[in-house]
């Protein structure tokens, strides 16, 4: 651990990406705070809107507290266009620690005060809004709760039972062994993609949205498992000839704790390791089952889901600032790979990969 | 022991796999609520009769069990049965698959052709501004979304018109004489190589990098350049090799993790491949044409490792040995 700390000083790159990981989870985890609108408030009248442009100069070329207009929408009969005009008489003032919607921080606390948010009448889209005129940048906020915590989630399912499916493999041997292994192979001979988007679909449409999260997530474990406890079987075969995994049988222990107590834990260097660089690929899978309508449904968000704007040609094209989601997903995942090869230097002095 | 024989038991021991497979897809779409043939019943072109002999070949009125036995016999006699519109699953398949194998091998192509030499440059020059650079890029390309990175290419096309926007062929094709098709066929397959290439690049040349370093500080290597072999022969002749050789274990992963990829891909670029065929097929609940794509898959995934183990034979000698 202080090994590890000292690398993260020395390493410039691994620690801005800590610092990254860190804002990125303590802004999911104020996001009522952060947020300009509750996640599913929604104005008809903004779909689509662009992004409100925030003026901190004023028009005779005075500094101002930072302001902005309201835009309105235009439709030209003749071109069959759609426009965003802003309406300049009236200016909104962007105001800090403000009164907004009321909501429970941390599940616990009930308030109103957001750190920024406007007059009554002003309409505060940062990022523009999508095609049911939610905001953008409060859907992108409570859309990383689900995006970025998914992955640790399937993590703690899948580990444990991969951990115990291969210490049982690798410790029996003989035709235990041989079956697990088969099957474990079996299931990794289905490409993971095709299988992943198979068991999402089969998922009965009328579920609510808690259970549906719980169900991708663990869909999303039953892919990862099978790889890693080939790898612990392979490590537990090798610990077992260990003369302590002797002692310990012939005092009369029994099987199951051995395997628990004694060859499990001598697999933790690797576990960790294996952990901090799978949880990109969850958060991979699961942006893109959700980009396919197959993960996690509307009006729920998560950045997969709000991406699958992109799918429309229009909107690439001319709406640019719906592909945020897509960045955040490509940052938080570098980061997460960064911080995964710095682990696996300290923890794995031998491999080369990351140096 | 000749290495026919060799080839022969990896062959068969990917049947126990496969049979494995099919018994785990079979029961995991199965499980699901949707009746199979909801579709055609909703479907007025379809006559019932068509529909009472579905029930009878996929053997609906009988148990599950049974029916898995119903499905393997008509499976393996090349018979997958019709889609819900109406179409031969097997001529289907067999079409997307030949799609996806030319987009997976053409990539897998580029990747090596790319990868080997820029790893290798990165070894040679280890801590240069080069291998920083390939440690940079390559961490990129591991992060980003194939999708995500998919739809950035497409803005691309569109706002250059250099390339076209998704499919395999001009909508002019049957009329192009062969030399044109095959560059048509070309032009489209540009961008969903482009993109693929660049996420598997990413892994591939990091690894060999790894791999040439760990050679290089080997004690043969070490011994060879003390004797006073000349440096470009030690790298050539005696590192390489070994280095290479834990790659081509991976080939059979690293195609695995093409086919999962280009789904994405393939559906960004609407591209008429295997992986967009399921995903179609799931959307629409047509059971034969998910359960046959998949076992298709899995069928060139597991071949695709029995090659990469062949292949290792035939390049590594230490494992000959045992």
């Amino acid at each position: 651990m202080n090994s590890l700390l000292k690398k993260f000083k020395k390493d410039k790159i691994s620690l801005i990406a800590l610092i990254i990981l860190i804002f990125m989870y303590l802004s999911i985890l104020f996001a009522p705070f952060l947020s300009t609108y509750e996640k599913n408030y929604s104005n008809r009248e903004l779909s689509y809107s662009p992004p409100v442009k925030i003026y901190t100069i004023t028009p005779d070329n005075k500094l101002s507290k930072p302001y902005f207009y309201n835009l309105k929408r235009e439709f030209d009969p003749h071109t069959l266009s759609i426009t965003y005009n802003e309406v300049r008489d009236k200016k909104h003032y962007i105001n800090f620690f403000t009164k907004g919607y009321e909501y429970k921080l941390f599940g616990l606390i009930k308030t109103n005060i957001h750190l920024i948010g406007t007059d009554n009448e002003g309409e505060l889209h940062i990022l523009g809004c999508d095609i049911n005129g939610r905001d953008n940048f409060s859907r992108l906020l409570f859309g990383g709760r689900i995006s970025l915590t998914i992955g640790f989630l399937a993590l703690l399912i899948s580990f444990p039972i991969g951990l115990i499916y291969g210490g049982i493999s690798g410790y029996f041997g003989g035709i235990i062994d041989n079956i697990l292994m088969r099957i474990s192979e079996a299931i990794m001979s289905i490409p993971t993609f095709y299988l992943l988007i198979i068991l999402a679909a089969i998922l009965p449409s009328n579920m609510t949205s808690t259970q549906r999260f719980a169900l991708i997530t663990v869909i999303l474990a039953f892919i990862g498992w099978a790889g890693f406890a080939r790898v612990v079987r392979g490590m537990v075969l090798s610990i077992k000839t260990e003369d302590y995994v002797k002692a310990a049988k012939s005092i009369g222990q029994t099987d199951f704790k051995i395997i628990l107590k004694h060859i499990l834990p001598q697999t933790s260097s690797y576990v960790i390791i294996a952990i901090a660089l799978s949880v990109p690929s969850f958060i991979l899978a699961e942006s893109g089952l959700s980009f396919l309508g197959l993960g996690i449904q509307q009006p729920d968000a998560s950045w997969g889901n709000m991406l699958k704007e992109a799918q429309e040609f229009a909107n690439i094209m001319y709406r640019p600032w719906l592909l945020t989601p897509g960045f955040l997903i490509f940052i938080a995942v570098l980061s997460f790979n960064i911080i995964g090869d710095t682990i696996r230097d300290v923890l794995d002095p031998k491999s080369k990969i990351g140096r | 022991m000749s290495i026919w024989i060799y080839i022969f038991k990896r062959i068969f021991q990917t049947i126990p796999i496969l049979i494995l497979v099919t018994i785990i897809s079979f029961f995991l779409i199965r499980l699901s609520p949707v009746d199979p043939l909801a579709e055609m019943r909703l479907n007025p072109a379809i006559s019932k009769q068509s529909i009472e002999h579905e029930i009878k070949r996929l053997g609906l009125d009988k148990p599950i069990y049974m029916q898995y036995f119903y499905w393997a016999k008509n499976f393996a006699k090349g018979d997958m049965g019709t889609t819900t519109t109406g179409e031969s699953v097997a001529l289907k398949i067999k079409e997307r698959t030949l799609n996806t194998l030319l987009l997976s091998l053409n990539v897998l192509f580029w990747t090596w052709l790319i990868g080997i030499p820029v790893g290798i440059i990165a070894a040679l020059n280890y801590r240069s501004t080069f291998d920083r650079m390939l440690t940079l890029f390559s961490s990129a390309g591991m992060a980003i979304p194939s999708f995500f990175f998919a739809v950035l290419m497409l803005i691309f096309a569109q706002k250059t018109g250099l390339f076209p926007i998704g499919g395999l062929t001009s909508a002019n094709f049957y009329r192009l004489d062969l030399f044109h098709k095959i560059l048509d066929i070309m032009h489209h397959l540009f961008l969903p190589t482009f993109v693929l290439t660049t996420l598997s690049l990413a892994g591939l040349s990091r690894q060999m990098r790894a791999n040439l370093l760990d050679t290089l500080d080997s004690d043969y290597v070490k011994y060879a350049v003390a004797k006073g072999i000349s440096k470009n022969r030690v790298i050539l002749v005696h590192a390489l090799r070994n280095a290479i050789n834990p790659l081509v274990t991976m080939l059979g992963f690293e195609f695995a993790g093409l086919l999962s990829g280009a789904a994405l891909t393939e559906y960004v670029f609407q591209y008429p491949g295997l992986g967009r065929l399921i995903l179609e097929a799931v959307m629409k609940s047509d059971i034969n044409l998910v359960m046959a794509g998949l076992v298709i898959g899995s069928v060139m995934l597991v071949l695709g490792n029995a090659l990469s183990d062949i292949l290792l034979r035939v390049v590594d000698p230490r494992v000959r040995g045992n």
